[in-house]
């Protein structure tokens, strides 16, 4: 890029600056540090899965069904956190469901967000009637309630995965919009942006290089709620059998096959639903600090 | 006995940048019935000074004082609940923002009536008739309708005057003004003094009032105490402050008045050059020494406290030579 | 003030004639219902009667035009499944689904006000960590997880509570907790943060330097003022809790609307679908209607403006 906007020349000096202060404050703050930490644990077992040496998560053997975790009596080394109903490894099928989990969660949030952010950007940016447009569709978003539809949705296209993941995605970006459409507004009034059209910057210019990067920060909070509320779902869903199938080892498939277990080996649902628990707190417990790490310093 | 007295008042409040010296050692007393004026730019430590003798100040600072008496009550020992009993009766204050300092979810009748009922065993109609009168003796017209409206329906120099009004509601000993007319328009200021001080002297109620406006305080006050840096730098009845003003700071402020004759037309209006200190340090000496055209080498060295009169004190070196010829 | 009623409520009746676009082209698009009724080893004939026999054999706009003419009379037409009036069925579930969210919402607001309250009055204090760490935790419990949980405490090893159903007030206990559950961190967080503000505004100072006792300056002078975002958001929070009680029903087996939903949506009876998420779609916009109504009650800047 030879011909920067001026204005970008007097921001990136400062965005360094910004950069080194976010990383202090970050370090400071507890709950963005323990978030981290416990998600990049997460994210680190479930990425190297394949490489821990791990039982298949698939292999059923039916002499060794329902084996307690280690912590109780009977259990063994051998399966850590015992077995379900078929014999396979719980600790595998949880690592596993880690990966769905994560990838279910970051996949449904760039779809949201990507809707979300474009209409909440076009409503701030334009006002008037495309605002007014952008607000309708959200109301009519909001009016629908999400569980059901999604739901319905999962059960119209199938319950493989990727489409779980579609539905979500076109559900879950009523967030993104309303704050984006707020960061937007904020923004297009400042100085910078003015000085951009005025010097001819095209719109999608100054939308990618003047609006986004000034947006960011509210908007990656949101994406750390939305993609905890994504993985919620997701296992809602699971859960009442219409969404990730069997025998992929989606966490809240994971609950819903030991459920009529629980009475008797109350574990088989504890260990998912304690998993599903610790990495959604991780990722809210990421958001809430990136919300006060990057939120403008309050007097005092 | 003096109404109030205040002996060595200091407040602390400790912020992220450090503990901040608001208010550094404040003495002063109050008879019935007078008017103390206290004036110093902004920052000064008026305001917290005014809310430390009603104990509403903010949750983190901390106040301390050699003696805080008022009508007899050692305010520093004083129990919650005996505070609680003088605040809106012995004790009343006006704030400086008419436009926040009102409930907005209450009518004006509720708020005002509120005081009386609270302090005093009245009917709810004995407590209305009073409230009727008091905003019409504010120089409210209807005062019965207005009753029954809710602040955002009243213009900030109509809201003034029901602070006012709810602040004479018990018709308590002392009335504390801080800055009652900074946020009104020019034209309401005078209308809103006018009725402060008709008032005062009507109830015979003793009064501090926080003002900027040095035309103001030679008109109503009959003493005058200068604040700078949360200290009182000069304080003695108006008369001989404005004659024989001791301390160059409280010279300062009456050269940036505005005054017939002496003010040429199209004259900028003086302001005192130079920057209020930093109130998070320890200051020794005189705070002043930086702006002041007549400091000397002494003046880093102490604080003084000369006494001029025996009613006027200056908290300054060169007042020294004065005293000596007195 | 009127203008606005108006506008406000045209856009609240195009909203809700939206979503029933939409609920009944997303379903009905989605393939063939009728095989889909007639299930896998039906002939072509039977299919095709039943075609007939339910008018899918029509254009998708009059089949649309139809089914809206009979919700505007209350007719949404004929389960397939359970060859009844869909009506019928809802309004036999509906009130378990309406007892549900009203309970549990009323145990979010007695939980999350007062403890929002305690938490602003003593900032910082270890009540309000306490409930800081509560609403984070809180809202990372999933809610079929919770309800599963509760029963194993409380239904299997206590035996205090049934496990399931939705036949006495005792089967509203648990499924209460796992539904309000939900709302707690919402509406503690609005309040504590309400009267924070509240507490720090000039009012309150106002109201002290008068002498009034503390529970009078907190209760009346705070508490009404920071309460006004809490009202709206309760209504909208019932909303959220009648469309997430489908899980709650699932796991506690309520015969409620969500079990109704849950199992319609499974069954493929369509009908029974969209007009549930018709309804309880209209439901939600009432109550957001309502929200802003009771915002306007409790503020009186907005009521006499
Ligand atoms: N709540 C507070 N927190 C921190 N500092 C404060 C607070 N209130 C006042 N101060 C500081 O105390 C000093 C005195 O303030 P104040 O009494 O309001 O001055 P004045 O009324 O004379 O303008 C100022 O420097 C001000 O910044
Ligand atoms: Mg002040």
């Amino acid at each position: 890029m030879t011909a920067q906007s001026p204005s970008m020349q007097a921001v990136l000096p400062s965005r360094r600056a910004r950069f080194d202060k976010f990383r202090r404050r970050a370090a400071t703050n507890p709950s963005f540090m323990a978030g981290l930490v416990v998600l990049v644990v997460i994210a680190g077992l479930a990425l190297m899965a394949p490489l821990l040496g791990l039982h298949d998560p698939y292999a059923q053997d039916l002499s060794r069904r329902l084996i307690p975790p280690i912590w109780h009596a009977k259990g063994t080394w051998e399966h850590v956190l015992g077995t379900d109903k078929l014999g396979r490894d719980y600790l595998s099928r949880l690592i596993w469901g880690g990966r769905i989990s994560l990838l279910l969660g970051i996949s449904t949030v760039i779809i949201s967000g990507v809707i979300g952010t474009g209409l909440g950007v076009a409503a701030g940016f334009f006002g008037g009637r495309v605002d007014a447009v952008v607000s309708y569709v959200v109301t009519t978003r909001l009016a629908l309630p999400v569980v059901l539809v999604a739901l319905a949705g999962a059960a119209l296209v199938g319950g493989s995965l990727s489409m779980v993941i579609l539905v979500l995605g076109l559900l879950l970006w009523d967030r993104f919009a309303v704050v984006a459409r707020t960061a937007t507004m904020q923004v297009a009034r400042a100085d910078y942006v003015a000085a951009a059209q005025a010097i001819g910057c095209s719109t999608s210019r100054i939308v990618f290089s003047e609006i986004l990067p000034n947006i960011l920060n509210p908007l990656i909070v949101v994406a750390t709620l939305e993609m905890a509320h994504a993985i919620l779902l997701e296992a809602a869903l699971s859960f009442l059998g219409l969404g990730v199938q069997p025998p992929l080892p989606s966490w809240g498939l994971m609950i819903s096959e030991g459920k009529q277990y629980m009475f008797f080996s109350p574990w088989v649902i504890t260990v998912p639903g304690v998993a599903l628990v610790i990495l959604v707190l991780a990722i809210n417990l990421l958001g809430d600090g990136l919300r006060d790490v990057t939120a403008p310093e309050r007097r005092n | 006995m003096a109404l109030l007295e205040i002996q060595n008042l200091t407040i602390d409040i400790p912020t992220s940048g450090g503990l901040l010296h608001a208010v550094r050692g404040v003495s002063l007393s109050l008879e019935r019935g007078k008017t103390l004026a206290i004036v110093g730019e902004s920052g000064s430590g008026k305001s917290l000074s005014s809310l430390a003798l009603m104990d509403l100040l903010p949750r983190r600072a901390v106040r301390r004082a050699d003696a805080l008496r008022f009508n007899g009550v050692d305010l520093m020992c004083a129990t919650e609940r005996q505070k609680q009993d003088l605040r809106g009766n012995r004790m009343a204050m006006i704030f400086q923002e008419p436009m926040t300092s009102l409930n907005p979810a209450f009518t004006i009748g509720d708020q005002l009536c509120e005081v009386l009922l609270r302090h005093r065993k009245v009917s709810r109609t004995e407590a209305r008739d009073r409230a009727v009168m008091l905003l019409e003796k504010a120089g409210i017209t209807s005062a019965g309708t207005r009753l029954g409206q809710y602040p955002h329906q009243l213009s900030g120099g109509l809201r003034q005057r029901v602070m006012i009004s709810m602040a004479l509601m018990c018709e308590p000993d002392l009335i504390i003004a801080d800055e009652p007319t900074t946020a009104l328009d020019v034209t309401i200021q005078a209308q809103i003094l006018r009725v402060l001080r008709d008032l005062q002297s009507e109830f015979g109620m003793a009064m501090i009032l926080i003002t900027h406006d040095l035309g103001v305080v030679a008109r109503i006050a009959d003493d005058v105490g200068v604040m700078y840096a949360g200290r009182l730098v000069e304080t003695g009845p108006a008369a001989k402050v404005f004659t024989t003003p001791g301390h160059p700071y409280t010279r300062g402020l009456m050269d940036c008045i505005p005054t017939p004759g002496r003010t040429k037309p199209g004259e900028r209006l003086g302001a005192i050059p130079g920057q209020v200190p930093n109130l998070v340090e320890e200051l020794r000496g005189c705070a002043f020494r930086e702006r002041c055209g007549q400091s000397r080498s002494a003046c880093g060295e102490s604080f003084p406290d000369l006494w001029l009169a025996d009613d006027h004190r200056v908290a300054c070196l060169s007042g020294q030579s004065a005293e000596n010829a007195a | 003030m009127l203008a606005f009623g108006i506008r406000r409520l045209t856009i609240s009746l195009c909203v809700a004639l939206t979503v029933s676009i939409v609920a009944f082209f997303l379903l009905h698009m989605s393939g063939d219902i009728a095989q889909a009724i007639a299930g896998t080893d039906a002939t072509p004939e039977q299919v095709s009667q039943i075609r007939v026999q339910f008018g899918l054999d029509r254009p998708l706009v009059e089949q649309y035009l139809n089914w809206a003419w009979g919700v505007l009379r209350f007719d949404f037409g004929t389960s397939f499944y359970f060859r009844d009036q869909v009506t019928t069925l809802i309004a036999q579930r509906l009130p378990v689904t309406l007892a549900l969210g009203g309970i549990s919402l009323l145990l979010a607001l007695i939980i999350s006000v007062p403890l929002g309250v305690l938490a602003a009055v003593k900032q910082g204090g270890w009540i309000d960590r306490a409930a800081l760490m509560f609403c984070v935790l809180g809202q990372a419990l999933p809610t079929f997880w919770l309800g599963l949980s509760l029963i194993i405490v409380f239904s299997v090893t206590l035996r205090w509570l049934p496990v399931s159903g939705s036949g006495t007030w005792a089967h509203f206990v648990l499924p209460s907790v796992a539904l309000g559950w939900y709302a707690i961190p919402a509406v503690m967080r609005l309040t504590r943060n309400g009267m924070l503000d509240v507490l720090a505004s000039d009012y309150i100072r106002t109201a002290r330097a008068k002498g009034l006792r503390m529970p009078t300056v907190l209760f009346k002078h705070a508490l009404r003022n920071a309460m006004i975002p809490v009202v709206a958001l309760a209504a909208v929070q019932f909303g959220f809790m009648l469309g997430g009680s489908i899980v709650v029903e699932a796991v506690f087996s309520m015969e409620g609307l969500g079990q109704l939903a849950w199992q319609s949506i499974a069954r493929q009876d369509f009908p029974v679908v969209q007009a549930i998420v018709l309804v309880l779609a209209v439901l939600y916009i009432g109550l957001t209607l309502l929200a802003d109504i009771l915002n306007a009650i409790l503020d009186p800047r907005i009521r006499i403006a």
